[in-house]
């Protein structure tokens, strides 16, 4: 909020004041505020269970937040899904939730939903118009597929795609809403470093149509080598925000991690490359994967 | 020859867990040995099937004559010639590769068991309807002896499938049910399009006389015979990739396929005299229509509706009112095609009303509240009588005496001359309601294809995923709901002029009569959810079944049950299976599941996007 942003002509995507949510007694997000500007890659760090999905949840309408109100390009969102997809904001999921048994070229073209306009009737009567809209759809889709490097592989099943091959056809189908802002909920879990390069390529490209991204993420050094701005949620409280290093180097984040006994190996993974990135704040040369 | 092969067995019945899983046969028999076999033994079945049989004609079906196969002879018959097709194609012989692109030696297996099975079916009823086995003439042992030396060859021979080399070790049933596998066939050759389409409609000729001959059989114990062997010979046709083979081909022919279907169903009625059996056809047809209605609530959306036969009743019940029928309390006759209007229209209205607050509810809510609504519809018709309510449907005694249609000046109340073939009131209206056939056929097949099936394919799948993909759940599970509700309220106002009468014991949720709730979405998941071909096999299946074994009636929901429990175990998704489950085997051949794990190498594509 207070930062950076010498670029001309930049505004607001999204604009989330106060967001909070109660779940009984536990208090998942509290009191987040977080913008993201066009062009910008922001991303989003913190612990297990600090209420990272639970926020994008409440920026995309699955939960109504207790309290707060999410803007998108200045009007506020209502929490339905559907009105927050055709707004403008897609996004992808922390536990693939692909349409398993679609064929990979059926999940994108769900993904256009929002950008067709094709009815029932338009179906069953075959109207002018509905053969040309869906040979425009597929070949949206195709492109799509071609962008994330999938399209050799569009008749078959999203099942049957490898782990990371779904990540990234969940990121083509949620880039065929046409959205203005893509939230990326832990795109790189699961992958080797690899892929995860190729992922940090993908996304830049993504950036490069313009369209502003907002991604969770626990790799740190991913992070750092994408993200324009970081902010740090830690129990629910957005505690940090600011450049990539800035982040990195503040005390209260480094307790955050470090301050979580309990967690499993993940998270000491975790806690041990904070630790070796600042130790020498240059390179970390090490591996990194979980 | 016969003891030879048994001593074997028994052994290797002992040492199967000493083997290692190497792709031994169940006998180990030398291969040549083990086909000469096959090959003589259904020979010698089929030769028996020109001998008598029995002695009498009391045993239906008359297989006293020497010299020509009559009633369940004829099935042994065919199950021999296929057997031995299958068999001597395992020679190599040109001209009958064909017959095996998939499977070599577990079709030969299946035809084998299924020609034992009928022909020992025929000698056990045989004896047991006359009393005794002194009443089976020697062409019975002939035939039922020749059906087991084929059936022992057949286990001599080779596996298809190779044991993987992870496998543990099998067991004797573990070893029998893996013979009975088979790979899937290759890539066919490209035939130029009209010997495909050739290829199609002989299959369609083939599909159309094993119905009719299901349909025309005349006593239980044929019909029982003929289910032994059309589900054996089914399988094995299966197993030998032929079906693959022909739905490759159908899925390149769309358009042939479904004239080629709707060619074979118009011919039906000319191939019936019996105004009964044109009757089964109009019944099957109704109730397939609303079972593919409800394929686009359950297989499509997901939603499962267990009281979908309460919009059929629906329409059927507007169809009646408006039919001009004496006992009808508004008495107005509207023409067909606005009784047609009147029935979708008032179905449409009932699934909305239903729809609206119910499909808020997720999967087994849902599914309880249908449930109940379908019971309070037909509550509500028996309650509208005049006493417990206004008086509208004349409560449990329906609404009889509805006149038959004229279309255009045709009576369908009357046979008619049709090119030197007379058709029967039944066969009228069963050519009427194949057209409302097509029409639901065309309208699934359509909406299937279109932004608005994807999205209820999208939410039968993941109904979170789908809203944030846009998607508004609600809306669209309310367009699946009322679409359902309407093509079956089409149906119902064909319904309510072929039964002459609705009543409100017709729209139950299960009883013994096909068009139930129940039956309904078990002709839907027994063919297939999701396809048009499914529903409307497994509806015919599911009338024909009851309707030619009454003398079960007694245990007909209990083997129903048993039957429907065994095909999810053996074949969870279904008779057909849906375009989609078929591509779960289309990559490798084997159903896979993602790892975990990444694979090494899922990077490639992105650099070039990077770029
Ligand atoms: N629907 C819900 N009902 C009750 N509690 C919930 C619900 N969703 C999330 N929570 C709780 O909210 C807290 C934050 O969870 P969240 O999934 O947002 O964490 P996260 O930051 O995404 O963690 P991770 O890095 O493990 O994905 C957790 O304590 C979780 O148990
Ligand atoms: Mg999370």
């Amino acid at each position: 909020m207070t930062t950076t942003t010498s670029a001309p002509a930049t505004t607001t995507v999204l604009d989330a004041s106060g967001v909070t949510m109660r779940f009984g007694g536990l208090t998942a997000v509290r009191d987040v505020n977080l913008t993201v500007n066009t062009g910008e890659i922001v991303g989003l760090i913190g612990p297990n269970g600090a209420g990272k999905t639970t926020f994008f949840n409440c920026l995309t309408g699955l939960y109504v937040p207790t309290e707060g109100r999410v803007a998108y390009k200045g009007t506020v969102l209502p929490p339905k899904p559907h009105l927050v997809t055709q707004a403008g904001i897609a996004r992808t999921f922390q536990n693939i939730r692909l349409f398993a048994n679609m064929t990979v070229l059926e999940n994108v073209l769900v993904g256009r939903h929002t950008r067709t306009k094709e009815g029932l009737w338009s179906a069953l009567l075959r109207l002018p118009g509905f053969r040309k809209a869906e040979e425009e759809s597929r070949a949206r889709a195709m492109e799509l597929l071609e962008f994330t490097g999938l399209a050799a592989k569009a008749d078959h099943l999203a099942r049957n795609l490898p782990y990371g091959e779904q990540r990234k056809l969940e990121i083509a189908r949620a880039l065929a809403s046409e959205p203005g802002l893509l939230l990326l909920d832990e795109p790189t879990a699961g992958m080797n470093p690899q892929e995860t390069r190729a992922a940090e390529e993908l996304i830049f490209a993504i950036r490069d149509q313009g369209i502003a991204v907002l991604v969770i993420e626990h790799d740190i050094r991913f992070i750092m080598n994408l993200c324009d701005r970081v902010a740090v949620l830690v129990q629910g409280e957005k505690i940090v925000e600011g450049p990539a290093e800035v982040v990195q180097a503040d005390e209260r984040v480094i307790a955050a991690y470090l301050g979580t006994p309990f967690e499993g190996a993940p998270g000491d993974a975790e806690a041990a490359e904070v630790e070796a990135a600042e130790a020498d704040a240059q390179s970390t040369t090490e591996g990194d994967d979980k | 020859m016969h003891m030879t092969t048994e001593t074997p067995m028994d052994k290797t019945t002992g040492t199967t867990k000493v083997s290692t899983a190497e792709a031994t046969p169940i006998i180990p028999l030398p291969h040549p040995v083990a086909r000469a076999l096959v090959v003589a033994g259904s020979a010698v079945a089929l030769i028996g099937t020109f001998l008598a049989w029995t002695w009498t004609e009391e045993f239906p079906g008359n297989l006293t004559v020497t010299g020509y196969p009559g009633g369940l002879q004829v099935l042994t018959l065919f199950g021999s010639v296929l057997t031995l097709l299958f068999a001597l194609s395992g020679y190599g012989i040109k001209g009958l590769g064909w017959l095996t692109p998939g499977g070599k030696n577990s079709p030969v297996l299946l035809a084998a068991l299924g020609v034992f099975g009928t022909t020992g079916y025929a000698m056990g009823a045989i004896s047991q309807e006359l009393g005794g086995l002194v009443n089976l003439e020697p062409g019975a042992w002939v035939s039922g002896i020749g059906a087991l030396i084929a059936v022992l060859g057949a286990l001599g021979l080779p596996v298809d499938q190779p044991y993987g080399a992870g496998d543990p070790d099998p067991n004797l049933w573990g070893r029998i049910r893996h013979s009975l596998t088979a790979p899937d066939p290759g890539r066919a050759k490209e035939l130029p399009s009209w010997v495909e389409i050739l290829i199609i409609a002989a299959g369609f000729g083939v599909g159309l006389y094993v119905f009719s001959y299901g349909i025309g059989t005349e006593y239980s114990e044929l019909f029982i015979g003929f289910l032994i062997i059309a589900a054996f010979g089914f399988t094995a046709v299966t197993r030998a990739g032929l079906l693959k083979r022909l739905s490759a081909l159908t899925a390149k022919h769309r358009n042939v396929t479904l004239g080629a279907a709707f060619a074979a169903a118009i011919c039906f009625p000319f191939t019936q005299s019996n105004d009964q059996f044109a009757l089964i056809g109009a019944n099957i047809l109704i109730f397939a229509t609303v079972a593919l209605g409800l394929n686009v609530v359950v297989g499509l959306a997901g939603l499962l509706d267990l009281g979908y036969v309460a919009f059929l009743g629906v329409g059927a019940y507007a169809a009646a009112l408006v039919s001009g029928s004496p006992a009808s309390t508004i008495g107005v006759q509207f023409p067909f095609w606005a009784a047609v209007l009147t029935g979708a229209a008032a179905s449409l209205i009932f699934g909305v009303v239903i729809g609206a607050p119910t499909l808020r509810l997720r999967g087994d809510y849902l599914a309880i509240v249908t449930l109940g609504f379908g019971e309070i519809f037909r509550i509500t018709m028996n309650n509208l009588n005049g006493n417990s309510g206004p008086d509208v449907t004349n409560g449990s005694n329906g609404i009889p005496q509805i006149p038959d249609l004229e279309i255009f000046g045709f009576n369908l109340g009357v046979p008619h001359d049709v090119i030197g073939h007379e058709l029967t009131r039944s066969a009228n209206y069963y050519l009427l309601m194949l057209v409302f056939t097509a029409i639901v056929v065309m309208v699934f097949r359509r909406s299937a294809e279109s932004r608005i099936g994807r999205a209820w394919v999208a939410i039968r799948e993941d109904e979170t995923a789908a809203t944030a993909m846009g998607i508004n759940g609600f809306r669209l599970k309310l367009l699946a709901f009322a679409l359902g509700a309407s093509l079956a309220g089409l149906a119902g106002t064909v319904q309510a002029h072929v039964s002459y009468s609705v009543t409100p014991e017709q729209y139950q949720f299960a009883g013994p009569v096909p068009p139930n709730s129940a039956f309904l979405l078990a002709a839907v998941i027994l063919g297939g959810m999701g396809t048009i071909s499914g529903p409307l096999i497994g509806a015919a299946l599911l009338y024909l079944i009851p309707a030619k074994l009454q003398f079960m009636a007694e245990y007909q929901l209990l083997l129903f049950g048993i039957a429907l429990m065994l095909l999810m175990r053996f074949r969870p998704e279904g008779l057909v299976a849906d375009r989609r489950k078929q591509l779960e085997f289309h990559e490798t051949g084997q159903l896979d599941v993602p790892e975990d794990k990444p694979l090494p190498e899922g990077a490639t594509g992105v650099a070039k996007a990077g770029a």
